[in-house]
């Protein structure tokens, strides 16, 4: 198993602590004069997204994470389970609702995507910035109402809800930016 | 003109005006140790010994007589401080030194680190407590233009950020107090029945950080087992050592320094123990150091002080590399 040891910490560093996959997303050293070094961390869980804070004593050793990015194809989803599979050997993986966290709102059949996996299971899954999606319902706009700044709630192909200026109609194409969630422009 | 980017790793990382201040600063303390009546000396950097911390590793190498035999000669290290030297100078008779010299530390490599740095030392024989942190104070209200320090002892300034007694305190309160100030989890091995580690952690993360910024501040009076190569005295005992602090970064550290052998000799073997239970091999004891307590150092204090943090403070950098021309990583 490889290990990192406290002298090669640094930001980007993915580790493993209670069986669970962390990248090191800040790192101070630490170090009275007369004592031992203190390795400050900050540590983002790659499974559920948290954000933790560790400090470790100079000269300790820690687990890497065996953690791989894979390109995949968004394929189904069955009920509460999504199928990917893998662009490079099409093995399939299957990510929860739960693990899917927003990334299901953006996502339809056929789009290639970023899976995480962590021990050779999928453990995340990242959809494209940019993602076109059709609108399946809107309420009817105010005729001429044509500011950007008055918005409405619209439903996406996907299921999700998402808000959008009040000229978007039922049939539009939307672009929008999955790392915010939020609208760009309408598509012609 | 070809187009320089300024990360081209040949370049400073400090600018000409910091290069410039830097130069001030240094002539300051030599100017102010000449009207002190001290002697400025130089000591080897490359020595035979060092003196054992459990905390500090010093950088070695093989002093070979021919490059195609270069694994073989004897083993020589790069100094971790000049006190070696310096104390064996106050042996030999000298009163009152002081050196601006380099010193080299393993894996201090950061924002407020740099493997090799400058350091100032001197040492007084003859001072009193009152004297020698006087003169500290002096110095760096000169250089930083600042009031005096104000002089706190460590079991209140601790008592007083951490709400525990440091003397008393067992590993348990301690680790209770660290998840008390949200200082974060420990992680890898901290050990449960040693409050040494976790007294450290508060006093960097908690104490320190809010240290010396109306005026510097002299934390006197250090737990025992932290006494270094300082003198204890009183019951319970205390160690006659102080550390200054400037807006929360550490710049200086002073001892009365310690004479008698028989307790340099245990020190330096207690610290060869601790660094086997940190997992790094000990040190060969420093014979000529031991000899010349044997032969009688002069009661004194010393102090050393970081000359690049105290740049660094003068000109507010946040960084070494600001007041460095080629920190360590880029050497």
């Amino acid at each position: 198993m490889a290990t990192y040891h406290t002298s090669e910490f640094r930001k980007g560093l993915k580790i493993q602590l209670d069986g669970e996959p962390y990248l090191m997303i800040e790192c101070n050293f630490v170090k009275p004069g007369k004592g031992n070094a203190l390795y400050k961390c900050k540590l983002r869980n790659l499974i559920r997204n948290t954000v933790i804070d560790r400090t470790w004593r100079g000269g300790e050793t820690v687990e890497a994470a065996d953690v791989e990015e894979v390109r995949a194809q968004y394929l189904y989803r069955q009920s509460d389970k999504f199928v990917f599979m893998d662009l490079k050997n099409y093995e399939e993986y299957e990510l929860s609702k739960d693990q899917m966290d927003d990334a299901w709102k953006f996502l339809k059949e056929g789009m290639e995507c970023t899976l995480l996996l962590f021990n050779g299971q999928p453990i995340s899954v990242t959809p494209p910035n940019h993602v076109v999606l059709e609108v399946t319902y809107a309420e009817p706009g105010v005729r001429g109402d044509t500011a950007t700044n008055v918005t409405k709630t619209v439903e996406l192909e996907t299921g999700a809800q998402i808000t959008c200026p009040a000229f978007v109609e039922k049939g539009d194409k939307i672009k929008i930016d999955t790392r915010t969630g939020r609208y760009i422009e309408r598509v012609k | 003109m070809a187009s320089i980017s300024p990360d081209d790793p040949w370049r400073p990382t400090a600018s000409w005006e910091a290069l410039c201040h830097r130069a001030q600063v240094l002539r300051q303390l030599r100017e102010f140790f000449y009207r002190e009546g001290f002697v400025e000396v130089e000591t080897p950097l490359l020595c035979r010994e060092v003196v054992v911390e459990a905390h500090l590793d010093p950088l070695s190498l093989t002093l070979f007589a021919h490059p195609s035999r270069a694994d073989q000669g004897p083993r020589y290290f790069l100094q971790c401080s000049p006190e070696l030297g310096m104390k064996r100078l106050l042996a030999a008779g000298a009163k009152a030194i002081f050196q601006i010299t380099r010193a080299f530390r393993a894996g201090e490599q950061g924002p407020w680190h740099n493997v090799e740095f400058t350091m100032l030392e001197w040492y007084r024989a003859g001072d009193t407590q009152e004297q020698a942190l006087g003169r500290l104070s002096r110095l760096v209200a000169q250089v930083l233009h600042t009031p005096g320090a104000q002089v706190v002892s460590y079991r209140e300034v601790f008592r007083h950020h951490v709400g525990v007694n440091p003397w008393h305190a067992s590993a348990g309160e301690l680790r209770q107090a660290v998840r008390r100030l949200g200082l974060g989890e420990p992680a890898g091995h901290w050990p449960e029945d040693d409050p040494e580690p976790w007294r450290q952690w508060l006093f960097a993360q908690a104490v320190q950080p809010r240290l010396g910024w109306e005026r510097p501040v002299i934390v006197f009076g250090f737990p025992p087992s932290e006494a270094a190569l300082a003198q204890l005295c009183g019951n319970p005992p205390v160690a006659q050592r102080f550390e200054l602090f400037v807006q929360g970064v550490e710049l200086a550290n002073g001892y009365h320094e310690l004479t008698d052998p028989e307790e340099l000799r245990r020190r330096l073997e207690q610290e060869n123990h601790k660094r086997r239970r940190l997992g790094k091999p000990p040190l060969p004891l420093p014979q000529k150091f031991l000899a010349l307590h044997q032969a009688g150092l002069p009661d004194s204090w010393g102090v050393a002080l970081g000359v690049d943090r105290l740049v660094a403070l003068s000109c507010q950098a946040q960084r070494l590399e600001e007041v460095i021309a080629f920190p360590t990583p880029r050497a």
